[in-house]
């Protein structure tokens, strides 16, 4: 099973409070996932190439370019605070 | 016949012969829902207002004999994914309760261009995470064949809306099922497209590297016409394959001579309901009558998807929704001290519990020291899941199977269980990991192995649940599983059933000739 201090760095990577029984219960839970997938080191696959887009496509590109957006005024209405067409946060540190 | 159970092509001659207005059968749908979604939860926003606006429009479009297409005025649901301008979306989380799109997903303007009828957003697991619409912050949908039981998911609100006859059509999506079985628990028909078959642009990505834009409707032929609008190449996705889109709905084949069906026999797993069983061979048998060829096959890897399923979308979860972050929309906490909390607070409040468990499962399998031994191994194991399918429909033209391996269970049965949707969607999850397109129509009905009254009186005894039948094809194959839905449904009825508790008192309104 995960360890307490895991689960609390695994929080901490994605950014996620949680409270001393949300990590307890998280322990548990994480561990069921775990273990359920823990199945698949069964499978051979000693010289399978991993797969990553699975229709085959490759690279596909478009030019670089600059291009005006006509969003600017509905993002900015979306932003939680902002202040002259600035979005406004916390203090950083 | 009545509206609320039509199919498009039936609604779009009355709209063209002028026998109803769309305006007539939007304010239809909307009392409809009035009437009924308190029983089901289907929709989490009606947009009655601009349903009507746009209802006149279509009308005039109608009247002045302008160009029409078959939606021109068809009233339609979309799953509460899709960005839709101006209208809220939420993707039934909290962190976005109050979110209003300034743009449209590539295939909400599809369906706009068309002149169809946006009625509202319908109800789904939060962020598309699960298998029975329990996970959504704004309370579980309700299956309109037995209320007391789950309609599946994530496109619950969708399957749910169409089955009760709350839209003739409803958007969806799906990344491991979440068409395919709640369209088999609720009845109804639902087309899980090729994987780059339609834009993804738009829609509130989960798992990008399987997320497919579909939809849930009342046959085969009105997936089929939907497909022909929703699909095709879409610079906004660099996914999407550059390929024709063909007139999927002119081409239905009626008969299946000349067509081989295979039938995986690792797809009858132990613990399958022996309704959903004995719905699902009959089903094969009247393939057969209409001229397929059934062959046995073998997929021995089908044990593993759902495995591969469990690393590979929490991986890519807790990237996409990395971007949930207070900052630029969205919920923001308002006890926090400084950017730091901000990020975890609003994460903390704004997600439930099972996009946390997600978000952290994929957190822990691509952190250093276990991406190989989860992600890219499960990358892996997806290329031989891939190549298996490609060696099997050498052989066959289409997979048959069924789409759940129950009937929809009780409300509460998925709850605080972290493993219920890897197991509730293992019939559908390996033919998502390789991209394939597949269908769910209706077969049949079923007990519930717990009872098909729930235990909890003998005064309902009897309800029978919707059994589904799977439709599986190769990629870019969508006219084969569709010739195979339609000739089956031109030979049964089942697509036509109406839950009991939701048939109209008064049929369609304002016949006029």
């Amino acid at each position: 099973m995960l360890t307490r201090d895991e689960v609390k760095k695994i929080a901490r990577l994605c950014r996620i409070e949680l409270s001393p029984a949300e990590i307890e219960k998280f322990q548990k839970e994480l561990s069921v996932i775990l273990d359920y997938v823990s199945e698949l080191k069964k499978v051979e696959t000693s010289g399978v190439v991993e797969i990553s887009q699975v229709t085959g496509l490759e690279n596909v590109l478009r030019e670089d370019a600059p291009r005006y957006s006509d969003l600017r005024q509905a993002i900015i209405a979306n932003f939680p605070e902002s202040r002259e067409g600035f979005l406004k946060i916390r203090n950083i540190l | 016949m009545d509206a609320s159970f039509s199919e498009i092509s039936e609604l779009h001659e009355k709209l063209k012969n002028k026998e109803i207005s769309s305006v007539e059968l939007t304010e239809y749908f909307l009392q409809r829902i009035k009437k009924h979604n308190p029983q089901i939860n289907a929709y989490l926003t009606v947009t009655e207002d601009a349903a009507l606006e746009e209802a006149k429009e279509a009308d005039k479009i109608i009247a002045r004999r302008g160009k029409i297409s078959v939606f021109t005025g068809i009233p339609f649901g979309i799953k509460d994914l899709f960005c839709t301008k101006g209208i809220r979306t939420t993707a039934s989380s909290k962190i976005l309760e109050n979110y209003v799109p300034p743009f449209d997903a590539t295939s909400v303007q599809k369906m706009r261009a068309e002149n169809a009828i946006i009625l509202g957003k319908t109800n789904l697991d939060e962020f598309a995470h699960g298998s029975s619409t329990e996970t959504s912050a704004f309370g579980e949908s309700k299956n309109p064949w037995d209320t007391s039981r789950i309609p599946g998911g994530s496109s619950g609100g969708s399957a749910a809306a169409v089955a009760a006859g709350l839209a003739p059509l409803a958007l969806a999506t799906e990344t491991g099922g979440s068409i395919r079985q709640p369209s088999s628990l609720c009845g109804v028909s639902g087309w899980k497209p090729t994987y780059g078959r339609v834009s993804r642009y738009g829609v509130i990505s989960m798992t990008s590297s399987n997320d497919s834009i579909g939809a849930i409707g009342r046959s085969v032929r009105d997936l089929a016409l939907t497909a022909e609008v929703m699909s095709g190449r879409d610079e906004k996705d660099a996914t999407t394959g550059n390929r024709e889109v063909p007139q999927y709905s002119a081409n239905l084949r009626t008969n299946l001579k000349g067509m081989k069906i295979g039938v995986p026999a690792e797809y009858f797993i132990d613990g399958m309901e022996d309704d959903v069983k004995k719905r699902v061979l009959d089903a094969i048998e009247e393939l057969r009558k209409l001229g397929a060829e059934i062959i046995d096959v073998s997929l021995p890897l089908t044990k593993y998807g759902s495995l591969v399923y469990a690393i590979v979308t929490p991986s890519e979860i807790s990237s996409n929704l990395s971007r949930f972050d207070g900052i630029r929309y969205g919920h923001q906490a308002k006890d926090a001290r400084d950017l730091a909390e901000i990020y975890s607070k609003t994460r903390a409040q704004g997600f439930g519990d099972e996009a946390k468990r997600r978000i952290m499962t994929g957190t822990y399998a691509l952190s250093a020291g276990y991406y190989e031994a989860y992600y890219l191994k499960a990358q892996k194991v997806r290329r031989l899941l891939v190549d298996e399918f490609n060696n099997v429909f050498e052989k066959v033209d289409c997979l048959v199977c069924a789409s759940s391996p129950n009937v929809a269970p009780k409300i509460g049965a998925a709850k605080d269980n972290p493993l219920f949707g890897y197991i509730a969607d293992q019939l559908n999850i390996p033919a998502a990991m390789a991209g394939l397109p597949a269908l769910s129509v209706p077969c049949g009905f079923g007990a519930a192995r717990d009872g098909a009254d729930g235990g909890a009186s003998s005064s309902v005894a009897g309800v029978q649940m919707p059994v589904g039948l799977q439709i599986i094809g190769p990629q870019w194959g969508e006219q084969k599983i569709f010739d195979a839905g339609h000739a089956y449904q031109t030979v049964t009825d089942w697509h036509k059933k109406m839950p009991p508790d939701f048939v109209p008192a008064s049929p369609l309104p304002g016949k006029r000739k």
